[in-house]
C-alpha cells in the first residue's frame, strides 16, 4: 500500500482522539481518547519502518526493525501509565464522587 | 484492487467508524467496548504490514489487559446514577473545530508532500516476526528493556500507594 493511506489514517485517527479530549467531560473516556491518539501513533510508526525495510533492504537485512522496537516501548510506557492514571482517577473519584474534569479547576482559583 | 486494498479499506473503515463511536457514545460503557474494536482493526493492520509479534502484544497489551483496566474502573465507580452532564454546547462545538482545523491543515500540507512512490510493504518482509524483533531487542535494546522494567516496578508502586486509602 502507498504510504499515504496510512498517514492518512494515522491522521483522522488521532484527530478523532483530539476531538474526544477536548468535548468531553468525563475523565475515563478523555484517558481512553488518549489511548486512541497513542495508537495511531504506533500504526503510523509500523508503517513507516516497513517502508524503510522495503527501502533498504537491499543494504541492511534489518532496516526498520527500529521503529517496531519503538512501538513495543511505547505500548510498554503507556500500559505503566494507564495503571497510574487510573489510580489517580479512582482517588480523584473517592474524594470528590464524580469524574467530571470540570471539577477540577482548583488551580484557577 | 486486490486482496490487500479490500481488506485496507474494510480495516480502516472499521477502525474510522469505532473511533467516532468512541467519542460519541453516551455510555462509557459502549466506549470501552467500541475501543476494544478499535484495536482488533488496528491489530488486523499489523498482521497486513507483517508485524505479527506488534499484532499480537496489541491483542494482549492493550484488548486484553489495559482495556479490562478500564472496565474494571468503570465498573467499580457507580456512574449510572447522575448521567454526565453535558458539556456546553458552545464547548463542544469548538472542539470538534479545533480538532476538524488540525485535520484540515495536516491534510493540506501532507498532499503536497513529495513522498515519491513510497511504499509500506504488506504481507512480505520478515522484521516483523519474533525471531528478528527478539535478536535485535536482546542486543541493542537491551539496556532500555531492563530500564522498562524498573518504570514497572514503579509503576505498579506508585498505584497502590495512590490508590490505597490512607
Amino acid at each position: 500500500m502507498p504510504i499515504n493511506y496510512y498517514i492518512f489514517l494515522s491522521l483522522a485517527l488521532f484527530c478523532i482522539g483530539i476531538v474526544g479530549v477536548l468535548t468531553r467531560r468525563n475523565a475515563i473516556i478523555v484517558f481512553m481518547c488518549i489511548e486512541l491518539m497513542l495508537n495511531a501513533v504506533n500504526l503510523l510508526l509500523v508503517a513507516f519502518s516497513k517502508m524503510n525495510h522495503f527501502q533498504n533492504a537491499a543494504v541492511n537485512a534489518s532496516a526498520g526493525s527500529d521503529g517496531q522496537i519503538f512501538v513495543f516501548f511505547i505500548m510498554v510506557v503507556a500500559a505503566a501509565e494507564v495503571s497510574v492514571g487510573l489510580a489517580i482517577i479512582v482517588m480523584m473519584y473517592r474524594n470528590i464522587h464524580s469524574v467530571d474534569i470540570n471539577f477540577l479547576n482548583r488551580l484557577k482559583h | 484492487m486486490g486482496i490487500t486494498s479490500i481488506l485496507f479499506w474494510i480495516l480502516s473503515s472499521i477502525a474510522l467508524f469505532s473511533a467516532l463511536m468512541v467519542i460519541t457514545s453516551k455510555n462509557p460503557m459502549y466506549s470501552v467496548i467500541w475501543l476494544i474494536i478499535v484495536f482488533f482493526a488496528i491489530s488486523g493492520h499489523y498482521i497486513l504490514l507483517n508485524a505479527q509479534f506488534l499484532a499480537v502484544v496489541n491483542i494482549i497489551v492493550y484488548a486484553g489487559a489495559i482495556m479490562v483496566l478500564f472496565l474494571y474502573v468503570l465498573m467499580l465507580m457507580d456512574l449510572k446514577k447522575e448521567s454526565e452532564p453535558q458539556k456546553h454546547r458552545w464547548i463542544k462545538l469548538a472542539g470538534a473545530v479545533a480538532g476538524g482545523s488540525l485535520l484540515l491543515v495536516l491534510v493540506a500540507v501532507l498532499r503536497k508532500a513529495d513522498l515519491g512512490n513510497s511504499i509500506a510493504e504488506t504481507r512480505m518482509g520478515d522484521i516483523g516476526l519474533i525471531e528478528n524483533l527478539g535478536k535485535i531487542l536482546f542486543n541493542e535494546y537491551v539496556v532500555p528493556f531492563e530500564i522498562s522494567s524498573i518504570l514497572f516496578l514503579s509503576a505498579m508502586v506508585g498505584a497502590v500507594v495512590i490508590g490505597k486509602k490512607e
